[in-house]
């Protein structure tokens, strides 16, 4: 799950976000290469395609291919949620959350019965989030589900092929960008979006009382342009969930990630790999007891004026979560067990 | 899965009734229930529609029913439009004069959950039914309690 404003940029600047990419900056490939390459300008297919030679030219058809597929997992077709399969999947969700992780949501009736709503929650867990799985059961039992709620998610978590296995599309996930927020919010969904993203999700688990957006506000934009409420979601123990060391921002920075946009490679200690560098292959969650609440619902020209002030916003959001936050971790007592 | 559990009332049938059509008494006596609105012009009886949740676990489970069944005083039973799949039903059946028993079934489920739902309703199982059970208790103290408030009216009213 991600932030539909970080993750909108590098979505765009790889292309995947609109048709006019095509064209652009993918030159030498769009002769030869497929549709799917010409749309997505990796440095590997660029380079392939310089040499022109004709193993390398399969090389990089195969990796246009790869490419393509990659791209059609970002991009996000609504329809594919599927009410009848969360239905069906809401008994092993409730099992999971209330058996393993104890789960407890408080606070949903804050939520707007009806109509589209940006649910704002902070991000816990590592690429494994508990409090999704929690909060989203929590909803769809609460309001049915039959009212459209989409989440979104990081690019790389909807390229794995974990995301494939549990059908994340199907129960309403979809890649993070502006453009998909601002259509879920404009066919009447409640949106759940995490802006703190991986900034938030890889942070240390001694900071697992910290709300830390980064400074991102991208959500608010959101919320003004789709004229739609705020609804914080604050969630603790997904930060217990494995003992997260270090978000290995300088570790990417070393190894040159952040040319990819990739500012954290995060380090932890986790079931099964013992230590986990990056966690790209997730790692299974140690079963923290997840307390999530839905705090009042934030109409921001109500609250702010007509032209709020970002800045504003973001203090009073950001601050709101955080005194709730602080109230949910004074409530536990030991680490895991909550 | 089916979840049958009854008590005996020290109150007619007729009082007994009155309570459990009432949608507002709802909140009151049933355990472990968050939400039970009214939804739609009917606001009890055949025909009338609620939204209700029932906590249980992690989650406020439940969804928009419907009372498809009305016998005055014998029979009330209702069934699910939305949410998890329920039926529910209360039966009243007089013992003796001014004593009732009162037996409530509950019955719910996924359709096409397959094992994760059949394993979910025996998980449950023991809370729904432990509802259930401080439910009929909560309601055969509100109605006794009502009882012996009505009996001793025309006392205080002589007082008066």
């Amino acid at each position: 799950m991600s932030d539909p404003d970080t993750v909108g940029a590098r979505a765009s600047t790889n292309g995947h976000s609109n048709g006019d990419a095509n064209g652009s900056g993918s030159g030498p490939v769009a002769s030869s290469a497929t549709d799917s390459a010409r749309s997505f300008p990796l440095p590997l297919v660029d380079e392939g395609h310089k040499l022109a030679g004709a193993g390398l030219s399969t090389a990089a058809g195969l990796a246009g291919k790869l490419a393509g597929r990659f791209q059609r997992r970002l991009r996000a077709d609504f329809d594919d949620r599927d009410p009848d399969y969360i239905r069906e999947q809401l008994p092993m969700q409730w099992l999971l959350a209330s058996l393993y992780f104890r789960g407890e949501v408080r606070g949903l009736s804050n939520v707007p019965e009806n109509g589209p709503v940006l649910l704002v929650g902070n991000h816990s867990g590592g690429n494994v989030t508990p409090d999704t799985i929690i909060f989203s059961l929590a909803f769809q039992t609460y309001f049915g589900v039959e009212r459209r709620f989409h989440q979104l998610a990081h690019n790389l978590v909807m390229a794995m092929p974990q995301t494939q296995l549990l059908q994340l599309r199907r129960h309403g996930t979809v890649a993070a960008s502006h453009r998909h927020a601002e259509q879920a919010l404009r066919e009447g969904a409640a949106l759940l979006v995490y802006p703190g993203g991986d900034w938030e999700v890889h942070r240390p688990s001694w900071e697992s009382d910290r709300i830390d957006f980064a400074g991102r506000k991208g959500f608010i934009k959101l919320a003004l342009n789709a004229d739609v409420p705020i609804v914080p979601v604050v969630a603790i123990g997904g930060q217990e969930t494995a003992l997260f060391l270090s978000r290995g921002a300088w570790l990417a920075k070393a190894i040159g990630l952040d040319r990819f946009r990739l500012k954290v490679l995060p380090i932890s200690l986790a079931v099964p790999w013992g230590l986990n560098i990056g966690d790209f292959a997730a790692h299974i969650p140690l079963p923290a007891k997840i307390t999530i609440e839905a705090l009042p619902a934030i109409d921001l020209r109500e609250q702010f004026g007509p032209e709020p002030d970002l800045d504003e916003v973001y203090e009073y959001v950001t601050s709101a979560m955080q005194d709730s936050l602080h109230a949910l971790a004074a409530e536990r007592r030991y680490p895991v067990i909550g | 899965m089916r979840i049958n559990e009854s008590t005996v009332i020290a109150a007619p049938a007729e009082l007994v009734w009155e309570h459990i059509l009432e949608p507002d008494n709802y909140l009151h006596f049933m355990s472990g229930v968050t939400r039970w609105d009214v939804d739609g012009e009917v606001r009890s009886g055949l025909g009338a529609r609620y939204r209700m949740l029932l906590r249980v676990g992690s989650a406020e489970i439940g969804g928009l029913i419907e009372v498809v069944e009305e016998i005055p005083e014998r029979d009330l039973a209702w069934t699910s439009v939305t949410g998890i799949d329920q039926r529910g039903r209360w039966r009243l059946r007089p013992r003796r004069e001014g004593v009732t028993d009162v037996e409530f079934r509950f019955s719910y489920g996924v359709a096409g959950a397959g094992l994760g739902g059949w394993l979910a309703e025996h998980v449950a199982a023991p809370t729904v039914s432990s509802r259930i059970r401080e439910s009929l208790t909560g309601l055969k103290q509100l109605v006794e309690q009502e009882r012996r408030r009505r009996d001793s009216e025309p006392h205080s009213v002589t007082r008066a």
